[in-house]
């Protein structure tokens, strides 16, 4: 990606280990500005637009959260009902049209290439919120600076990623981020919902150990890091498989028991069952503080992109 | 004895060295599907030096444009084009699978915005040419049946 003022945020494969680490570093400095323990403005004049197709509450606010941390401004579409996309705009003419309102754009779409379309119908950044199974470049960053900061560095850890991992977008555009690292991979799903052939393939062909197995409590007393993902109901035809799968896939004390002192445990949130409430008070539970880390890592990609490197 | 199967042509278009198989697909993508005012000749199976077989198809009264020359190369990628006029080579092509295939193919991916109303040609880049494997610029997904997709 080399620099980044002006840049589009479209999928993390733009990005490299360097970008990658440019933006964690930028990240952890903005972490006190994020938790309102110091002032900024550096982003002063400025305005985002949050353009959100479909309803992600966490991801629409901490960008404006992140936003107005440095100072800056956000307009937002309001609901779609209301807006000329039910008139049958397409999404090149609304993208040309808050390009005049603003610095900026933040596009989160129902369908996969959205953002790569947006980007091409303005001179402005587009930053890529997630675009239908597609990608979700900063929940892929904040999972990284997450590992990295807990960790104080991503390479050496051998990482497990458990739960849906054929459907779930953030842990495909994780896979292949890591890959740019020294890890050990161990993919944790049930047969049907393992993680698809060309993520597996591409990790091997990048040289990184890799294991894959349904035996979630075989594989805790090895790993540094569990990444566990949501698995959803409607995947299932039959409800009690679903249960039954569910059941397997839960983090627990008991299955902690074997557990290094040091695992972190991350979720994407919002989890189901995935976490029984017991573990959120132990050591391992980090999935409050990655929810958290969007805001300082939005704030770091917009202040590189706005060419106010911090 | 006389092997030649077909006469040849006066004014138009040769495709040769076309995989075995492949003939009536190039047949569908230079949109050629029965209603036509010209003769069309269509051979299967022939022997080939290079390659044991092939099917050749001969379109009289047609000069292909760059853009079926790419779409050609899609399913044939070994294919000579030869542009008759008057019963003489006027000129020689092979055709050439580009880095960018752009415009040529519709994404299998129905959600992919580039199947929307919207403003845009596909592009897909060619990732391998043998075997054929092309990936959409937008959605990141590999087409699978590439002839399949042709527009």
């Amino acid at each position: 990606m080399g620099g980044f003022t002006g840049r589009d945020v479209l999928s993390i494969a733009d990005f490299s280990r360097k970008d990658i680490e440019v933006v964690l570093k930028a990240a952890k400095k903005m972490v006190p500005i994020a938790r309102g323990e110091k002032a900024n403005r550096t982003l002063e004049g400025r305005i985002l637009s949050t353009l959100f197709f479909e309803p992600s509450t966490r991801t629409r606010l901490s960008f404006e959260s992140a936003m107005k941390r440095l100072g800056g401004d956000v307009v937002a579409f309001g609901p779609i009902e209301a807006s000329s996309i039910v008139k049958g705009e397409t999404l090149a003419d609304t993208i040309r049209m808050v390009e005049s309102y603003s610095d900026a754009i933040v596009l989160r779409h129902p369908q996969e290439g959205a953002a790569r379309l947006a980007a091409e119908f303005t001179e402005r950044p587009v930053i890529n919120a997630g675009d239908g199974a597609g990608q979700h470049p900063t929940q892929t960053l904040l999972d990284l600076f997450t590992i990295w900061d807990q960790r104080g560095g991503i390479d050496g850890a051998k990482i497990a990623l458990v739960g849906d991992l054929r459907y779930g977008r953030t842990v495909h555009s994780l896979t292949y981020a890591l890959c740019s690292f020294d890890v050990e991979l161990t993919f944790v799903a049930p047969a049907g919902l393992q993680m698809p052939k060309e993520v597996a393939e591409h990790v091997r062909a990048q040289g990184i150990p890799l294991a894959v197995t349904e035996d979630l409590p075989k594989v805790v007393p090895n790993l540094d890091v569990l990444y566990i993902t949501r698995i959803q109901k409607e995947r299932f035809p039959d409800p009690q498989e679903y249960a039954k799968v569910a059941g397997t896939y839960r983090i627990d004390a008991e299955v902690l028991r074997g557990a290094k002192k040091s695992l972190i445990v991350l979720h994407p949130l919002p989890r189901v069952d995935e976490i029984a409430p017991e573990v959120d008070a132990t050591p391992h539970a980090r999935y409050f503080e990655q929810a958290f880390n969007g805001v300082p890592v939005r704030m770091a990609l917009l202040s590189l992109i706005f060419g106010g490197a911090p | 004895m006389r092997d030649l199967k077909v006469t040849p042509i006066k004014n138009g278009t040769v495709i040769d060295h076309i995989p075995t198989g492949m003939a009536l697909k190039v047949l569908r993508v230079l949109g050629i599907t029965g209603d036509v005012n010209s003769t069309v000749s269509v051979l299967m199976h022939v022997p080939s030096k290079q390659r044991g077989w092939k099917d050749i198809v001969k379109v009289e009264d047609r000069e292909l444009n760059p853009k079926e020359l790419s779409k050609i190369a899609l399913i044939a990628p070994d294919a000579t084009i030869n542009i008759i006029r008057n019963y003489n080579v006027a000129e020689k092509h092979t055709v050439a699978l580009p880095d960018r295939a752009v415009g040529i193919l519709r994404c299998a991916n129905p959600n992919c915005i580039t199947n929307s109303r919207e403003p845009v040609e596909s592009v897909f880049l060619v990732r391998s040419k043998e075997p054929l494997r092309v990936r959409c610029q937008y959605c990141d997904r590999e087409l699978e049946d590439v002839a399949g997709h042709i527009l």
